[in-house]
C-alpha cells in the first residue's frame, strides 16, 4: 500500500476542518444551506451530516460499481434495512443501542448474501434489473406496513428512552450527531480503503476490466463479487442507521425508493467512479447542492421570478439530473477526472490496469 | 368461476399494457445493448402529451373523438421523445455502453423533475368517454371495456410488430442487428438508422402504454412518476421473457399480469399482504432466474 504524502495531508486537513466546524460560529452570507447564515447553526450542521452519511454510502457503492464494475441499483434496500430494522428494534421492541445495531448489521448481512448470490447468477444488464426489482419489492414491503411495524407512508419515528442521551433529540444534540456521522464516514473510508488496496481489491478491479480473462486464469470470481456486494451493502446499512439517528423519522419515499439508489449512483459518477475520494466529493457536492437549491427555492424573493425560470430552478432533481447528463457526456471521469487532468496525469494512465500485479495477487492467494 | 374468468381477463389486459411497455425495451436492448431507463420517461411523456392535447381541444368534438386523438397523441409523444433522445444524446455515446445507461438515468431524473415543477406532484385526469368506464356482458360475466382496449392494443401491436420484423426490409435489418450488429454494418447497411427507428418504435409503444395504464388501472389519472413504477415491471417482464425477444416479452407479460392479478385478489385481502401482487411478481422473477437465468426465450447469456 502506497499513500502519497500530499494526499495524506489533504485528507488530514479536511478531516480536522470538518471536525471543528461545529465550533465555528462565523457569520457567512449566501453560501450556507441552513436558514441562518451561521456556520455552526443547526440547519447547516444537519445538511453537512447528511452529506457525510451519503458520502459513506457512496463510498460503499463505489466498491461494487466503480471498482468491480457491477451496476447495482439495490443500495437503497440495504440503506432502508439500516433505517427500518434499527428503528423497529429501538422504537417497537425497546432494545438497547448495541444489540439493535448488531441485529441491523446481521439482517443486512443475511439479505446481502442471499440476494447477492441470487442476483449474481445473471450478468450485465440483467443484474442491474434484478437488483432494481429486489429493491422495489422491499419498498413495497415497507410501504405496506406489515403488522404495523414500519408505519407505511405515515412514517416511523425513532422514539426510545434507551438511546444514549448524547445522541437523542436531533435539535439539542445536532453537534454530537454531526460528529457521529463524520465518524461513520471515516470508518467507511478506512474499511473501503483497506479492502480496495488489498489483494482481493485488485481482483475486483480485474473483474471490472476483464472478467473472462480472470476466469481463464482459474480465478473463481463469484466469491469476490459477492464479497464486494456484501461490503457495499453493509456500508449502506451503516448509513441507514446514521440517517435514522440524525433525521429521527423513516418515510418510505425518502429512504426506500429507487430515487435513493439513483442518487447514490449519480454521486459516484459525478465524483469519479473507481476513486475513493471522488465518490466522497461527489456525494458532498450532490447533497450540499440539493439542500442548498431547496433553500434557495423556498426564499420569498424566488416566487417573483417568471415561471420559465422559477419552475426549472425550483427542482433540484432537474438541475442535478441535467448536471449529471452533462457530466456523463462531457466529463466521463467526473470531478476526479478533472483534477487528474489538471495535475497533468492522463486519465487513461491512472486507470490502466496492471495485469502483472494481478497475476502476483493470484499467486499470493494460492 | 365467474370471478376467476373476470380476473383472468383483467390479468390479460394488464399483460397487454406490460407488453407495450416491455417490448420496446427488449428490442432496444437486443439491438443496441442499452438498458434504457428513459423508457419510463417516454411512458410518462406519452400520457402527458395525451392529457395536454385532450385538455386543449373543444369538448364539443365528443368524448370518443377526443379519446382517439389522445391515443394518437400518446403514441406520437412517446415516439418524438424517444427519437429526440436517440438523435441528440444516445447516438453520440455508442462507444460507451455504461455511459448510455447513465445518461438515460440522468435524463429520466431531469425531465421528471421538470414535470414535477411544471405540473406539480398531484395527479391530473385524462378525459375519457363514458363507454370506457362501462362494462360489456359476455356470457354471464361483466368485462370492463377499458380492459378490452388494453388487450386489443397489446394484440394489435404484437401482430403489427411481428409482421414488421418478419416481412419488411427495416424489420429484417433490425432482426439481423439483434443477432450480430457488427456483421450487419460490415455488409454496408446503415445500422444507425435502424437504431433511431427502434428507439422511435419503442417510444411509441411506451407512450401508448403510459396512457393505457392510466386509463385502465389508475382511474384515468396521470402523474410525473407513473412511468418509473411501470418501468420496473417492464424490466421484470423483459428479464423473464428473455432480453431481445419480442415473443418472450409477450408471454412473460401475460404471466406477470396474471400472477399479479390472481395473487392480489386471492391473497391481497389478508392483513399485511396488501402488496402481495407486486411482491409475487418479484418472487416470480427470482424463481425464473434460479431456474433459467437467460429468461424464457432469451439467447444464452
Amino acid at each position: 500500500m502506497k499513500i502519497s504524502r500530499s494526499a495524506l495531508v489533504v485528507a488530514a486537513v479536511a478531516l480536522v476542518f470538518f471536525a471543528v466546524v461545529p465550533l465555528i460560529s462565523l457569520h457567512v452570507p449566501w453560501i450556507l444551506p441552513g436558514t441562518l447564515d451561521v456556520v455552526n447553526s443547526t440547519g447547516t450542521l444537519e445538511v453537512l451530516a447528511l452529506c457525510f452519511i451519503f458520502a459513506g454510502v457512496a463510498l460503499g457503492y463505489d466498491v461494487i460499481f466503480g471498482f468491480t464494475g457491477l451496476l447495482s441499483l439495490g443500495p437503497v434496500m440495504y440503506f432502508a434495512i439500516g433505517v427500518y430494522v434499527f428503528d423497529i428494534a429501538m422504537s417497537h421492541w425497546n432494545w438497547a443501542l448495541v444489540p439493535a445495531l448488531a441485529l441491523t448489521l446481521g439482517v443486512s448481512l443475511v439479505f446481502a448474501l442471499a440476494f447477492g448470490a441470487l442476483a449474481l447468477r445473471v450478468k450485465g444488464i440483467a443484474f442491474t434489473m434484478v437488483t432494481l426489482a429486489f429493491a422495489q419489492a422491499f419498498y413495497y414491503l415497507v410501504e405496506d406496513n406489515p403488522h404495523g411495524l414500519t408505519g407505511g407512508d405515515t412514517g416511523l419515528a425513532l422514539v426510545s428512552n434507551r438511546l444514549p442521551s448524547f445522541l437523542s433529540g436531533a435539535v439539542s444534540n445536532t453537534r454530537n450527531l454531526y460528529w457521529m456521522t463524520l465518524g461513520f464516514l471515516v470508518v467507511s473510508y478506512f474499511v473501503v480503503w483497506l479492502v480496495t488496496e488489498s489483494s482481493s481489491g485488485h481482483v475486483l478491479v480485474a473483474v471490472r476490466e476483464n472478467e473472462r480473462r480472470l476466469e481463464v486464469m482459474g480465478v473463481r470470481t463469484f466469491p469476490y463479487k459477492l464479497g464486494a456486494y456484501t461490503l457495499s451493502s453493509l456500508v449502506a446499512t451503516g448509513g441507514g442507521v446514521a440517517y435514522i439517528l440524525l433525521i429521527g423519522t423513516a418515510v418510505p419515499a425518502a429512504v426506500a425508493s429507487t430515487t435513493v439508489s439513483l442518487a447514490v449512483l449519480v454521486m459516484v459518477v459525478l465524483g469519479g467512479a473507481g476513486t475513493r475520494w471522488g465518490a466522497v466529493t461527489g456525494a458532498l457536492v450532490y447533497v450540499y447542492l440539493q439542500q442548498y437549491l431547496l433553500k434557495v427555492a423556498s426564499e420569498p424573493s424566488f416566487t417573483t421570478l417568471p415561471a420559465v425560470l422559477r419552475v426549472p430552478l425550483s427542482q433540484p432533481q432537474f438541475l442535478l439530473g441535467t448536471l449529471f447528463v452533462l457530466f456523463v457526456i462531457f466529463v466521463p471521469g467526473g470531478i476526479a477526472g478533472i483534477v487528474a487532468r489538471l495535475r497533468g496525469q492522463s486519465v487513461a494512465a491512472s486507470k490502466r490496469f496492471n495485469w502483472r500485479k494481478s497475476l502476483r495477487v493470484k499467486e499470493d492467494d494460492q | 368461476m365467474n370471478i376467476f374468468l373476470a380476473l383472468t381477463f383483467s390479468g390479460f389486459a394488464l399483460g397487454g399494457v406490460y407488453f407495450l411497455a416491455a417490448s420496446g425495451l427488449s428490442l432496444i436492448y437486443g439491438l443496441m445493448d442499452i438498458l434504457n431507463f428513459a423508457h419510463g420517461l417516454f411512458m410518462t411523456l406519452g400520457a402527458y402529451a395525451a392529457w395536454d392535447v385532450a385538455a386543449h381541444l373543444p369538448a364539443s368534438w365528443g368524448a370518443s373523438t377526443l379519446f382517439g386523438i389522445a391515443l394518437v397523441s400518446s403514441v406520437l409523444g412517446g415516439a418524438i421523445a424517444a427519437g429526440l433522445t436517440e438523435f441528440f444524446i444516445i447516438r453520440h455515446l455508442y462507444a460507451r455502453p455504461v455511459s448510455q445507461i447513465l445518461v438515460t438515468i440522468g435524463l429520466d431524473l431531469a425531465v421528471v423533475g421538470l414535470l414535477l415543477g411544471g405540473f406539480g406532484s398531484n395527479s391530473l385526469a385524462v378525459p375519457v368517454p363514458l363507454w370506457i368506464m362501462e362494462a360489456t356482458k359476455v356470457g354471464s360475466i361483466n368485462l370492463p371495456n377499458a380492459d378490452f382496449v388494453a388487450l386489443l392494443a397489446g394484440v394489435v401491436v404484437l401482430v403489427v410488430l411481428e409482421w414488421f420484423l418478419a416481412r419488411t426490409r427495416y424489420g429484417i435489418i433490425i432482426r439481423a442487428g439483434v443477432e450480430n450488429r457488427t456483421m450487419v454494418s460490415a455488409l454496408g447497411i446503415n445500422v444507425g438508422k435502424a437504431f433511431t427507428l427502434v428507439f422511435v418504435i419503442g417510444g411509441a409503444m411506451a407512450g401508448l402504454a403510459g396512457l393505457l395504464y392510466s386509463v385502465v388501472f389508475a382511474g384515468d389519472l396521470i402523474s410525473p412518476t407513473q412511468g418509473d413504477s411501470l418501468l420496473i415491471f417492464a424490466f421484470i417482464v423483459v428479464v423473464i421473457g428473455g432480453l431481445g425477444s419480442i415473443r418472450g416479452s409477450a408471454i412473460a407479460a401475460l404471466i406477470v399480469g396474471l400472477t399479479q392479478d390472481y395473487t392480489n385478489f386471492y391473497l391481497g385481502g389478508h392483513p399485511g399482504l396488501a402488496e402481495i401482487g407486486n411482491l409475487s411478481v418479484v418472487l416470480l422473477l427470482a424463481v425464473v432466474l434460479e431456474w433459467r437465468p437467460r429468461g424464457l426465450l432469451g439467447r444464452a447469456l
